[in-house]
């Protein structure tokens, strides 16, 4: 176990290289990021000076060996942009992306755990095919336009809740920020969370609906049955249970999902958290937060995956008998 | 029932008119954070703008943008290289510290710094003598009557703060050591912040000490950043935020619309304005081999007589622009109202073309950028149509203003045919214009930097060397009148229009826009 861990985060370590790797590359079609950074009426002789200073004049193959030396010790540098440490912004903003991403994904998984099952066990009744239907909504409409709907439905027309921000904070030792402790906050992260899950809503409520029809055929639920077992013992303890093992796949790397992708929902609601910060340093070139974004979040994908991992080992007892094979 | 509405309407009319002394809280909006809280370390209008309100030049733009004396209280100029500033006395920094001419000739130090952007607002000073506490000498190189026309957002900070708090240079981008400047002020301004958090918002109070007497109401400021367009009309609309900008202009319709806020409208300062390669043998992405269609002056007055800028005015810009004849905004420029565009006439086009050798036109390529101006995009679009009328059939390479400023840049090729430019004058003044945009390009010299066309002309080469040392203002409008006028008849560019600023806000806030987008809240009054 503790081998495969290891041998896991030696993993993350190749893919974050490739990952960086593969921005520093794409990086090159961007732009030149001295523009955003001076006046328009600057002299070409200070854009090349300072084009020299920030190493931007270096082969990319060195440009590329200095960053990775220097994020392996956590040095991601200035960012261009802000002329702060690209570690100290993305710390600073690591808390609301995290809550909200936690935030909305236990919304999406308390809610469709029971309408997944819901819709499973009574596919044909009208309030399951009604779930359902309303449920494409969740994933074919786009992020933005759910979130800006949901703004002037609950912040314009009915005022209920806010249209931006996060609220007031409270700083817990540590200096991890939250708003989930003020009502300012708990009103803020309603529509933003909702926005972020519904798609993970739909997908998890539609997985655990298949899985459950998929079961619920087998032989040992129909056995289950024979034995005379409740309903409910039948449903949840044998057929849940058993569709458990795909729906924590998706379920955990979908989390991974909603922190990379909350930046849509980040800035439809001003939400201050780090895709924010990522998709304004896209439009201005500040390849020190590009780069750094990137890593961390193929590190958080890499370390999802693990935990995927080892809760199959929990979850399905048949991958605890290492190298029997048997089991099928 | 009827008794009790009455009751209540009177209630909230006594709110509204102000009959209770109570805290005045304005919170506004704008599209980005302020960059830094360093005044000396970013060139963007709207962190100067912002900071503004918290430190102060030696000069003052008032909501005109006329001079108005800042922390100095008189300047003049002793000799054509010499300008002599008189320091305010009994001015204090937020922290309590006097203003005096050392914080002058530090502040002079601190900017003249490569990592300080705002480095142009100082150069060509060769030395910074003080004469006394409260008076400060700085001597040019060469006669420079405009010295002062980008000092009011050269901000002065102080000294004692600076070196106590290791700020005595901006962020070093090279070292990666951050400046204690970038997160704290010391300001001497109308305003000092109590409470910031980066990208999240900014809390301000006034500051008790100012020397000004403060023409605004306010007792307390947050500033917060919105970026979405949708999200930053909603909470205006939603009443959550006073006064947000700006506001996109197929919005201004819907907030009007809104009981309680209205959108103030008033003309920017940026030209817009086209402009051709003209120094090529060969036109880039054309079907016209072995010459360049440009560099005919017949060609070019086609193309102005094929754009219909009243249709951009109304169709684009729904009616948000003004359509401009010259090169910088009439607010700049005395003499502007001489000069006239040459009118939408597309049979006089045809006619030019088939003058110049072109009956049927030419097949040639447009860039624009599709993030930077308002309706950039459109704008380039209606263009392509209206001259495709005419014969000259265009594609669009409409692409993100990083991208698009690096391929039109020298040092990216000069990568076009003719393509769509905006510019503001940094010091509001008219030899920015012709010595950037209109003036021999001469990399070395650091002229005719921005003039993609590559127009040149002698004599107006001489009257920008002219204009950038003549301190007698007639005779210098004189002179730029005369660039202006040559340009003109060149058609070196087409200028096409200022766009106009959208600030929205609620009814009850009383505030002055100025021309340059900067928002100063001394000017705000919460009725």
């Amino acid at each position: 176990m503790v081998a495969f861990i290891l041998r896991r985060l030696a993993q993350s370590i190749l893919v974050m290289l490739v990952v960086s790797l593969v921005a520093f590359f794409m990086f090159q079609f961007l732009g030149d990021p001295v523009n955003q950074m001076v006046g328009i009426d600057t002299p070409e002789a200070e854009r090349e000076a300072l084009r020299e200073r920030l190493g931007l004049n270096d082969p990319l193959i060195i440009r590329f060996g200095k960053f990775v030396v220097n994020a392996a010790q956590l040095e991601f540098g200035l960012s261009y942009q802000h002329k702060s440490p690209v570690t100290d912004l993305l710390l600073e903003r690591l808390p609301a992306t995290i809550e909200l991403s936690v935030v909305s994904a236990i919304i999406a998984f308390a809610l469709a755990l029971p309408a997944g099952v819901y819709t499973g066990l009574y596919r044909n009744r009208w309030s399951s095919k009604a779930m359902l239907t309303l449920s494409l909504v969740g994933i074919s409409v786009p992020t933005f336009l759910i979130g800006i709907l949901f703004i002037y439905l609950f912040a314009v027309v009915l005022g209920w809740l806010p249209s931006y921000g996060r609220g007031d904070v409270v700083t817990l030792p540590g200096g991890w920020t939250t708003g989930l402790l003020t009502v300012s906050g708990l009103k803020a992260i309603v529509l933003p969370a909702l926005t972020l899950g519904l798609f993970t809503l739909t997908l998890i409520m539609r997985l655990i609906r298949a899985e459950m029809l998929e079961v619920l055929r087998t032989d040992y639920i129909k056995f289950a049955r024979a034995r005379g077992l409740t309903n409910r013992a039948v449903n949840f303890g044998h057929a849940l249970k058993n569709t458990m093992v795909p729906v924590i796949t998706v379920t955990g790397l979908l989390l991974g999902n909603l922190i990379a992708f909350a930046i849509i929902t980040e800035s439809v609601f001003q939400w201050p958290g780090m895709g924010r910060l990522f998709l304004q340093s896209i439009q201005e070139v500040d390849l020190p937060v590009m780069s750094a974004y990137l890593v961390m979040i193929s590190f958080l994908f890499v370390v999802l995956n693990l935990i995927v991992d080892i809760l199959y080992y929990v979850v399905d007892p048949r991958l605890r008998v290492e190298g029997h094979g048997g089991g099928h | 029932m009827r008794k009790a509405f009455t009751a209540l309407a009177v209630a909230a009319a006594v709110v509204a008119s102000g009959g209770f002394a109570e805290a005045k809280t304005f919170k506004w909006g704008f599209q980005t954070d302020t960059t830094s809280l360093d005044p000396h370390a970013h060139n963007v209008t709207f962190t100067l703008g912002f900071l503004g309100n918290i430190y102060e030049g030696l000069v003052r733009r008032d909501a005109d943008l006329k001079f108005e004396p800042g922390l100095a209280t008189k300047w003049e100029n002793l000799e054509p290289t010499r300008w002599r500033f008189h320091l305010r006395k009994g001015v204090k920094f937020h922290n309590g510290n006097d203003f005096n001419a050392d914080d002058v000739l530090f502040s002079y130090e601190r900017t003249n710094n490569e990592d300080a952007n705002l480095r142009g607002r100082v150069v060509g000073i060769t030395e910074v003598v003080k004469i006394d506490d409260y008076t400060v000498d700085f001597i040019t190189e060469k006669p420079n009557p405009i010295i002062y026309y980008e000092w009011d957002t050269w901000f002065i900070m102080d000294k004692e703060w600076s070196e106590a708090n290791g700020a005595t240079t901006p962020t070093n981008m090279s070292k990666g050591v951050e400046s204690y400047a970038a997160h704290h002020e010391n300001g001497t301004g109308a305003f000092t912040i109590t409470e910031r958090q980066t990208d999240v918002k900014t809390v301000l109070v006034p500051f008790d000490g100012w020397w000004d007497k403060p023409q605004h109401n306010l007792t307390e400021v947050i500033m917060t950043p919105i970026s979405q367009d949708a999200t930053r009309v909603a909470a205006l609309l939603s009443g959550e935020i006073d006064m947000v900008f700006p506001v996109p202009v197929q919005d201004i319709d819907r907030v009007n619309k809104n009981g309680g806020t209205s959108v103030l409208v008033g003309p920017e300062l940026r030209t817009i304005f086209l402009f051709f390669d003209m120094f090529r043998d060969e036109l880039l992405y054309s079907n016209v081999k072995g010459k360049n269609p440009f560099k005919d002056l017949k060609v070019r007055q086609a193309m102005y007589h094929a754009i219909d800028i009243e249709a951009i005015k109304k169709k684009i810009m729904r009616g948000l622009s003004d359509p401009s004849a010259i090169m910088i905004s009439p607010k700049l420029f005395d003499r502007s109202e001489g000069f006239q565009r040459l009118p939408y006439d597309r049979d006089k086009a045809k006619a030019l073309l088939a003058e110049a050798g072109y009956p049927d036109g030419f097949e040639t390529r447009m860039d624009c950028p599709n993030d930077r101006y308002v309706n950039d995009e459109q704008i380039c679009q209606a263009i392509v149509s209206m001259l495709a009328k005419v014969g000259i059939k265009s594609t669009l390479v409409a692409q993100p203003k990083a991208k698009y400023f690096a391929a039109i840049a020298p040092k990216g090729g000069s990568d076009y045919a003719f393509g769509l430019l905006g510019w503001t004058p940094g010091s509001f003044d008219s030899w920015n214009v012709i010595w950037n945009l209109l003036s021999t390009p001469t990399p070395d010299k650091g002229r005719g930097l921005y003039n993609y066309s590559g127009y040149s002309n002698a004599r107006v080469d001489e009257l920008a060397e002219l204009i950038g040392v003549e301190t007698d203002k007639a005779k210098r409008d004189a002179l730029i009148e005369e660039a202006f006028q040559i340009t003109t008849n060149d058609v070196a560019t087409i200028p096409l229009h200022q766009q106009a600023l959208a600030w929205g806000k609620r009814d009850n806030v009383e505030l002055r826009q100025r021309a340059d987008n900067q928002f100063r809240f001394y000017y705000v009054n919460v009725k």
